[in-house]
């Protein structure tokens, strides 16, 4: 893996480098709370951790506006909390509280923040190509600069959307980046027995579109190889292919017996390129030991304020199972809601009040 | 009230909604140069340019993708399909995406898209251009499914669709578009979606029906009448969110009741009519709830085989009459 040239971390740089390694710290501190707190049982259904790969989240992020938009994958966590969602609503969200940011409906799999452009994880490998495509797309027929950037990991590259919706964005010249986290896994399965290439981002330029490879555990990198292809879909340059060289320092999903790699492959790669190692490194003359440690602690602080809040915070009501699939006015007799209400009267009497917390027994 | 093709109705339609709302783009394959395949897009681009009404790719699954993204960002688009067999090239985006988002993600967002599907039986198209596959449609929470049956429906429920902020799928039958019929000159004109129409009001029978099937009832309600059997035809405009209300009204008028749809029968929006009706208005009924519906085959191409496996209006004369006859 190229070893990127060390600018001197001084000025904007240092300031720079500050605030990716806080998203990092942040990230990383929030998705081992996650690790812990499911295992613990606090957190239903699945949930898919990105430790390794922050400096992928955070570098992109920090390029973006608020009015950009993100796409992201079921590993989404870090790109959520990097695009600017609070930690609170999104550990309420994973608690599956009323005061999660989709009101315990979706989820870690499924978590959105339209406040701050993140059109949410997406539980579909490949979902998020179109949704990007469209923003993008949007854009352009809004008249505005914005620009939207899909996160997605080498496995989505070998579904039928990546092809598609690169292809469109490519002809149309629209305003997209597409920013791949190779992790070198797809599921359980590794790259080398699931593609000829190594480099996916040749596969951009099958679509006629520009394409960049960077060390993925180098958040400055992504930083500047992201900075440069916002720039060019902002002054309509059209869209850009990132291959950011990552690693999946936990199994698929928590619990994962990783039965498909030995533990010291885990080893090998996060003890010479773990994320934050290497930003703490490189940032060792700009910050002092106390600062570091101010940066985890906040963070620690933040993620423990999240979860008091989460606990605080009540389940949603049975009641709201039958509602929001439709736009409208629950109060107002439009047919859709009438249709809604009849729902809710017919399953409310056998509904089980089991809490936020619980598993749900399924039958 | 002007008399309009069911294309050109929907034509009027679509220049409407883009005049009226900025937001409103339309994109799909071969409309824009080439003016859709029955005309139904002629003249769109020449008026509103070429942005907004895109010529695309053959990519239905990022057409519709893009469609969701688009209408979570601020726009209202108009995805046309080309043939409404098509969808299944984009289910995921349809049914994981646009159906789902906005329940999931706690209201957040609004997905005002419309998917316009030419469907149906016609012209020996065989059985990858011609199918009716409302009920899958009609069976995802999320969605809005709705059926025109005449050029006033095209032209108002087409209005009403792009104008919902919920996706909105719109099947429109091919052999529909040459079909010429009244269209009330307001151009805020607008089917309010989940309304069904009475079409007749006859008390011997009701024939719940939609889309192309509407017209198929009104020549069986003709033919019925030299019988001396006379029968409400409700057209439900909309298959979701169906109108419930309306069809336990007719039911309590008449009787005796005929579902009857171009899709196939098994497992079609009419089961779930006649299940309903079953249920909730049992009392009501002089006799069972008959389903006429496709047979459960592919559409076939030689004329002759295509012409035998879907209802029309003898067929739904016959049925119809059996049961006030208390026949079946």
């Amino acid at each position: 893996m190229a070893k990127t040239l060390s600018a001197p971390v001084e000025g904007a740089r240092r300031e720079l480098g500050i605030t990716l390694l806080r998203t990092m710290i942040r990230i990383r501190v929030l998705e081992e709370g996650i690790e812990k707190h499911f295992l613990a049982g606090d957190i239903p259904g699945f949930a898919h951790l990105s430790i390794g790969q922050e400096a992928v989240a955070a570098g992109t992020c920090a390029n973006l506006r608020t009015d950009d938009a993100i796409a992201s994958t079921h590993r989404g966590h870090g790109h959520t909390l990097a695009k600017g969602t609070s930690m609170r609503g999104m550990v309420a969200e994973l608690f599956a509280r009323s005061t999660g940011i989709c009101k315990g409906k979706g989820g870690s799999m499924h978590i959105a923040d339209f406040s701050v452009g993140m059109l949410g994880a997406n539980g579909v490998v490949a979902g998020g190509f179109g949704l990007v495509a469209g923003a993008a797309l949007s854009a352009v027929q809004r008249k505005t600069d914005q620009v939207a950037v899909c996160f997605f990991g080498d496995g989505a590259t070998n579904r039928g959307p990546f092809h598609e919706n690169l292809n469109l964005c490519a002809v149309w010249n629209l305003p997209a980046i597409f920013v791949l986290e190779n992790n070198q896994y797809a599921s359980t399965t590794s790259t080398a027995e699931t593609m000829k290439i190594t480099d996916v981002a040749i596969r951009a330029g099958g679509y006629g579109m520009p394409s960049a490879i960077v060390d993925g555990f180098d958040a400055f990198a992504v930083y500047d190889a992201v900075g440069a292809a916002v720039e060019r879909a902002r002054t309509a340059g059209g869209p850009t292919f990132v291959e950011c060289k990552t690693y999946r320092a936990r199994g698929h999903y928590i619990g994962d017996p990783e039965r498909y790699r030995r533990k010291t492959e885990v080893e090998d790669v996060m003890s010479s390129s773990d994320p934050i190692v290497r930003m703490q490194g490189t940032l060792a003359e700009a910050l002092s030991p106390e600062e570091f440690e101010r940066l985890w602690s906040e963070a620690r602080e933040e993620f423990a304020d999240a979860v008091a809040f989460a606990r605080s915070s009540p389940s949603p009501q049975r009641e709201e199972a039958f509602f929001g699939a439709y736009t409208g006015d629950r109060d107002a007799h439009d047919p859709v809601h009438a249709i809604e209400a009849r729902e809710r009267d017919t399953f409310m009497p056998f509904a089980p009040d089991i809490g936020a917390g619980s598993q749900g027994s399924g039958h | 009230m002007r008399t309009l093709s069911f294309s050109d109705a929907t034509l009027e339609a679509m220049q409407e909604e883009m005049r009226r709302d900025a937001t409103v783009f339309l994109m799909g394959e071969d409309i824009a140069k080439q003016g859709g395949i029955f005309g139904q897009f002629k003249g769109l681009p020449q008026e509103f340019g070429f942005d907004r009404v895109r010529d695309t790719p053959i990519s239905e699954a990022a057409l519709v993708g893009a469609g969701v993204g688009a209408a979570l960002t601020g726009c209202r688009p108009v995805v046309d399909m080309h043939f409404a067999d098509f969808i299944t090239c984009s289910m995921d985006e349809l049914v994981n995406q646009a159906a789902k988002l906005r329940y999931m993600f706690g209201e957040q967002c609004v997905v005002p898209m419309t998917l316009r599907a030419p469907d149906g039986i016609t012209k020996s198209a065989g059985s990858q251009h011609s199918q009716a596959l409302e009920s899958w449609f009609m069976h995802t929470p999320g969605l809005e499914v709705v059926v025109p049956a005449d050029p006033e429906d095209a032209k108002g429920l087409l209005k009403a669709a792009i104008r919902s902020d919920n996706p909105t799928l719109y099947f429109e039958h091919k052999a529909l578009f040459p079909q010429k019929g009244a269209v009330p000159d307001d151009d805020d004109f607008v089917v309010p979606l989940g309304k069904a129409k009475t079409m007749r009001g006859g008390a011997d029978a009701l024939i719940v029906t939609y889309g192309i099937t509407v017209g198929r009832a009104m020549d069986a309600a003709k033919q019925l009448e030299a019988d001396g059997i006379d029968v409400t035809v409700l057209n439900l405009r909309t298959i979701w969110p169906l109108d419930y209300d309306a069809i336990a009204n007719a039911v309590a008028r008449t009787h005796r009741v005929v579902v009857a749809h171009e899709a196939v029968r098994v497992g079609g929006v009419g089961g779930e009519i006649a299940a309903w009706i079953g249920e909730h208005c049992f009392d009501d009924l002089d006799g069972p709830v008959i389903r006429l519906g496709a047979a459960h085959v592919p559409v076939p191409f030689a004329p002759v085989l295509q012409e035998a496996m879907y209802p029309k209006a003898p067929m739904i004369a016959d049925a119809t009459r059996r049961l006030v006859r208390r026949e079946v």
